[in-house]
């Protein structure tokens, strides 16, 4: 997508729904960092902070879809375009769920934290799965921003290594829930964190995914060869 | 199943070469679009097929269009293009009917062809009219000048009076360029009812109905061929970077 349109204003249109979406990407990333963060610390404040400010990530999924449905309608857009403008639509679908995890997570640093956090099991490998999954996101928008499929492939493979996490997670909290069974309550609510946060993973593969298809024009959803 | 086949086809206006090595097929029953920028050739390409260059002089072929089922080269020197015309059909991008009745626009043909038969050429006639999805509106003034129909209807008009002999491959020279989208539409969908019996072959400046109508897709550039392909494919992820430009409006 090096050269430009006979039609400036076709490029500005473009440029400008694909600045957006890295924007989004950008709130939905301080979205989860925020979460885990009050998860963290136990600030309350920030936690309900998080929850507040959803809206704004669903706005903006609103906004896109409505500009990317707006220049199909007047551009019709071919080839790359076209499959620019449907990875987008499809992009700011997984972030809004992505938004919709991070204010999962931060509802149950909130109920943890409400609750007192005396029986808590360590949060180490939480705070290690999310840091994993936040790079994941990063990575892709970066790759979505610099159209690189070869950065979006590495992100692809790098989901197995949160689901792996996940699980691990699982089975520590187990361990917990049966020797101190005071701790079952809480341990669920991380168990909750947890999968909100292997979501998170699946969910910037789907978009790396699109960040191929954008490039190469391939589909390599539910596909067990990768490229 | 080929229908036609282009075969190293280069095309000269005196010393110009407007066609350059063009080898290519068309599909039977099925619609290829050909598209490109003004000047790209490709109605020059279109006109090959009926030796429509041959009524100037100074123009020359090379190479050869390859007619199935009996392998016959259009551009042969001893093939009447007479002959050729009455297996290939055209359709310009205005309507031009003769200044005659409904009727006699689609009889000509026939008469032409040395049909006396009263029945059949009105048997005919009605049934290109059909085809062509004018009966209904014409069957009450059939012996009306053919000028006083709506531009749309005229098109039609021009298309049954090319399906009347019973073309098998139908060219389209920018058929619907001069309607308004009711019309376009309702020649687009005659295309797409005709594929079933006849091939066709169309040039359109607009890529939309290249997308719509087309089976096949073939973008040309200043007398190459750049790319040919299934429409679809074509239009999401073409192979070559030229097509890409064109086809998003990248071009110059």
């Amino acid at each position: 997508m090096a050269q430009d349109h006979a039609s400036k204003q076709y490029d500005l249109d473009l440029g400008s729904i694909r600045s957006r979406v890295l924007a989004m990407g950008g709130l939905v990333e301080s979205q989860i960092r925020r979460a885990i963060d009050a998860l963290a610390s136990g600030e309350v404040a920030a936690a309900d902070e998080v929850i507040a400010s959803d809206h704004k990530v669903n706005a903006m999924e609103v906004e896109i879809d409505g500009d990317c449905s707006q220049l199909i309608v007047r551009r019709q857009p071919a080839a790359g375009d076209l499959r620019m403008i449907f990875a987008i639509m499809k992009t700011v679908t997984d972030l809004e769920r992505i938004g919709d995890e991070a204010q999962k997570i931060a509802r149950m640093a909130k109920n943890i934290h409400e609750r007192g956090a005396a029986q808590a099991p360590p949060l180490v490998e939480v705070r290690h799965a999310a840091e994993a999954a936040i790079s994941m996101l990063r990575r892709t928008l970066d790759c979505f921003a610099r159209l690189d499929a070869d950065g979006a492939a590495e992100v692809i493979r790098d989901d197995a290594g949160v689901d792996h996490e996940f699980r691990a997670i699982l089975r520590q909290l187990i361990t917990y829930m049966m020797e101190d069974p005071r701790t079952i309550s809480t341990a669920l609510e991380i168990v909750w964190i947890a999968k909100a946060i292997e979501r998170i993973g699946d969910h910037a593969k789907n978009m790396s995914e699109y960040v191929i298809y954008i490039v190469k024009g391939t589909d390599v959803r539910h596909t067990k060869v990768r490229p | 199943m080929v229908k036609a086949e282009a075969k190293s086809l280069s095309f000269y206006y005196g010393d110009y070469r407007a066609l350059k090595d063009i080898s290519m097929v068309v599909h039977e029953r099925k619609v290829t679009a050909l598209i490109g920028p003004s000047g790209c050739g490709k109605s020059t390409f279109l006109r090959c097929f009926n030796r429509m260059h041959d009524l100037y002089p100074g123009n020359r072929y090379e190479g050869e269009i390859v007619l199935q089922p009996d392998n016959a080269n259009l551009l042969a020197r001893d093939i009447d293009p007479i002959e050729v015309r009455m297996r290939i059909g055209m359709v310009f991008q205005k309507p031009n009917p003769f200044p005659k009745s409904v009727f006699e626009n689609v009889a000509y043909g026939l008469r032409v062809r040395g049909e006396s038969s009263r029945r059949r050429i009105e048997e005919k006639v009605e049934q290109a009219l059909q085809d062509a999805a004018l009966w209904n509106e014409v069957k009450d003034r059939l012996h009306q000048p053919a000028y006083n129909l709506s531009g749309g209807q005229q098109q039609r008009l021009c298309i049954a009076r090319a399906l009347a002999t019973d073309p098998e491959l139908l060219l389209f020279d920018e058929p619907t360029s001069a309607l308004d989208p009711i019309a376009t539409s309702s020649i687009e969908e005659l295309m797409h009812d005709l594929k079933e019996r006849i091939t066709i072959l169309i040039v359109t400046h607009n890529m939309q109905q290249a997308a719509r109508v087309s089976d096949f897709t073939a973008y040309m550039y200043l007398g190459d061929l750049i790319e040919f392909g299934v429409t679809d494919e074509l239009f999401i992820k073409p192979k070559m970077k030229q097509t890409e430009d064109y086809i998003t409006g990248r071009f110059g």
